[in-house]
């Protein structure tokens, strides 16, 4: 029976799909990149060199230097730890409220429901980017603050998504069983039904975290978001952006970072959905 | 219908006026003031004056009675007079009536859109159709890698790349901006070919990701239709290919759609401050962005509000949509 269990199961299947794999490859990739980035980085990233400023990729400087003579290899290693941190901790943030309030809207159902379902309606109604853009550039533009308002304002998927599972499974047998034997509503909801409906909010989140990055680095950009000297790839497209005559390099490199990394996230997002699928289980096998 | 379209217009008054709410509060109850920035500008502003400023403003009442006044006067589509130096109502600075149509700011950024959305729809569609008709093909196979790398397109980078490639590197098209120096001069049909060729970069990159969506999600839909019954039917009868796609299974594929771009709304409205910065582009956008900038609360729920506003009104044209496409939903 031990071939059949859940896990081997989805291991074989997340298993064939090679681009999620290939993007799974990346992601850690990153995570080593940004766990090591001293040791790693040719050059401290806030090193100005006026001698050497906007010097094209090369051997002294393998991706060139931007308008302070800053090496960009350097600066987008020590960017990849913005990426991830605001991705993390953005969707951490949006998870946990999306699944709380998801849960007391389907478990309690009745009028608490409608208001959450209202609530919902009307946040998805309001141009998100427009209200993130204001609120940041209002509280000032700390990566702390970048990422509580990405998280504050994301939640509202995950939590109809929660809300739906709990709508299907309240009812089911095992939940009632429990019921029947005493269990309390927190233990129902966190100890019985939470649990069974995790994995399409895993997917969701690992597909939020290449949301929270796209708009992080697009607030970046804007110079609303991480705020120089402390490289992002946001910010030194911005350099890009001043400098887009004469010095490609500092569009090119970063932008294509944000792409690789988004992608990598999102393959992963669809591999994992397509292996916890059961629907999809034992075709092809 | 009318009395649907009615109701849904009724409805539509409690969300606006939740969506403002929320806004609001979340804008007045952000920490600093707008006066900040005059201190700033003006470092020897004495305390009295900006007191007699926040009260000018009304910024030293109880927030529910400044939400109260802004709404009582925005049902009279007055949002106020802007706070910047020049302290123009926020209305004029939307949509300014003394400008021609083509110069007001809210016609702009909604020109734009609705032109992206167009071009999303028109070359969406045929890409999905075909990826369904011909799945696990190779023209499957390279769309759906164009699919997942225009899901993961920063849509700046993309702006950067295309302005460095046409416009500086082989100077075909004009990066900024809506109009060349020389416009006024120019004769009629130079002038319309001029503003056609300021709108292609914009238009290209701000459709760039909704096209990846769309047509992935018209090709499943497509998929999901082609495998029913009644096309089989349809086939079975000796229709020919083309028209059982086309007629027969076009319709319904294309419900899920009309949702999907009324869903789509706000997130092209939101786009547009990060495409018109870059472009140079005097939207609502550019608008939004320089106001939130000097804190100036009525231009930015001004804009907000009109945001809102348009998102609804996207929403509810797809129901429309939905409506006149789905024969089911209009006999309820």
């Amino acid at each position: 029976m031990s071939d059949y269990s859940i896990k081997k199961l989805f291991w074989k299947r997340f298993k064939r799909n090679k681009l999620a794999i290939a993007g799974g490859v990346v992601v850690l990739a990153l995570f080593f990149i940004a766990a090591v980035a001293p040791f790693i980085s040719p050059l401290n990233p806030n090193d100005i060199d006026r001698r050497h400023i906007l010097e094209p990729p090369g051997a002294g400087h393998l991706l060139g230097t931007d308008d302070l003579g800053r090496d960009v290899l350097s600066r987008m290693i020590y960017g990849s730890r913005i990426s991830l941190s605001v991705g993390f901790v953005a969707v951490g943030i949006a998870t946990l409220i999306g699944m709380l309030v998801g849960a007391i809207s389907g478990y309690y159902a009745g009028w608490l429901d409608r208001i959450i379902m209202r609530f919902i309606d009307i946040m998805l109604s309001i141009p998100t980017f427009f209200l993130i853009l204001a609120v940041i550039a209002f509280i000032g533009p700390s990566i702390w603050n970048i990422m509580i308002v990405i998280g504050l304002t994301s939640w509202m998927g995950v939590a109809r998504l929660v809300r739906a599972e709990f709508l299907s499974l309240k009812e089911r047998e095992f939940v009632l069983a429990a019921k029947a034997l005493g269990a309390g509503d927190m233990r129902i909801i966190f100890g019985h039904i939470m649990v069974n409906s995790l994995s399409p909010v895993f997917v969701s989140a690992v597909l939020g975290v290449a949301g929270a990055i796209l708009v992080e680095s697009a607030l970046s950009f804007l110079g609303i978001g991480i705020q120089p000297p402390i490289p992002s790839w946001g910010n030194i497209l911005t350099l890009g952006k001043d400098n887009l005559e004469i010095a490609w390099w500092l569009s090119v490199f970063p932008g294509l970072a944000i792409l690789i990394t988004v992608l990598s996230y999102n393959l992963v997002g669809e591999g994992l959905r397509d292996a916890l699928d059961p629907r999809l289980w034992g075709s092809g096998e | 219908m009318i009395t649907y379209l009615f109701k849904r217009l009724l409805e539509m008054v409690p969300t606006l006026i939740g969506i403002t709410l929320i806004s609001f509060f979340i804008i007045h109850l952000a920490p600093g003031k707008p006066t900040d920035v005059l201190a700033e500008l003006n470092p020897k502003i004495t305390p009295e004056a900006r007191e007699k400023l926040e009260k000018y403003y009304g910024l030293d009442k109880p927030i529910m009675v400044q939400y109260g006044m802004w709404l009582k006067r925005v049902v009279k589509f007055d949002f106020g007079e802007s706070f910047s130096t020049d302290r123009r109502p926020v209305m004029e600075k939307i949509w300014d009536t003394k400008q021609p149509l083509l110069e007001r700011r809210l016609f702009i950024t909604f020109m734009l859109n609705l032109l992206s959305l167009f071009i999303i729809l028109i070359i969406a569609m045929p890409i999905g159709i075909a990826s369904a008709t011909h799945q696990y093909s190779l023209y499957d196979k390279i769309t759906t890698v164009f699919v997942f790398i225009g899901f993961a397109m920063p849509s700046f980078w993309l702006a950067l790349l295309l302005m460095m490639y046409f416009g500086i590197h082989h100077n075909w098209l004009p990066i900024s901006g809506l109009k060349s120096m020389n416009y006024e001069s120019l004769p009629l049909l130079e002038q319309i070919w001029d503003r056609g060729r300021h709108l292609i970069l914009p238009i290209f990159v701000s459709a760039f990701t909704g096209l990846a969506a769309d047509s992935r999600f018209m090709r499943s839909s497509m998929l999901e239709v082609i495998r029913q019954d009644y096309i089989t039917t349809a086939r079975a009868k000796g229709l020919p290919e083309r028209t059982v796609i086309y007629k027969h299974a076009l319709k319904n594929a294309l419900l899920p759609i009309i949702t999907l771009m009324g869903l789509s709304v706000p997130g092209l409205i939101g786009g547009s401050v990060i495409f018109e910065n870059i472009f140079g582009i005097p939207g609502m956008g550019q608008l939004f962005y320089a106001s939130v900038m000097t804190r100036d609360y009525p231009l930015v729920m001004g804009i907000l509000t009109v945001g809102a506003i348009l998102t609804l009104l996207g929403n509810l044209l797809a129901d429309l949509g939905y409506m006149i496409a789905d024969p089911r939903i209009r006999a309820k």
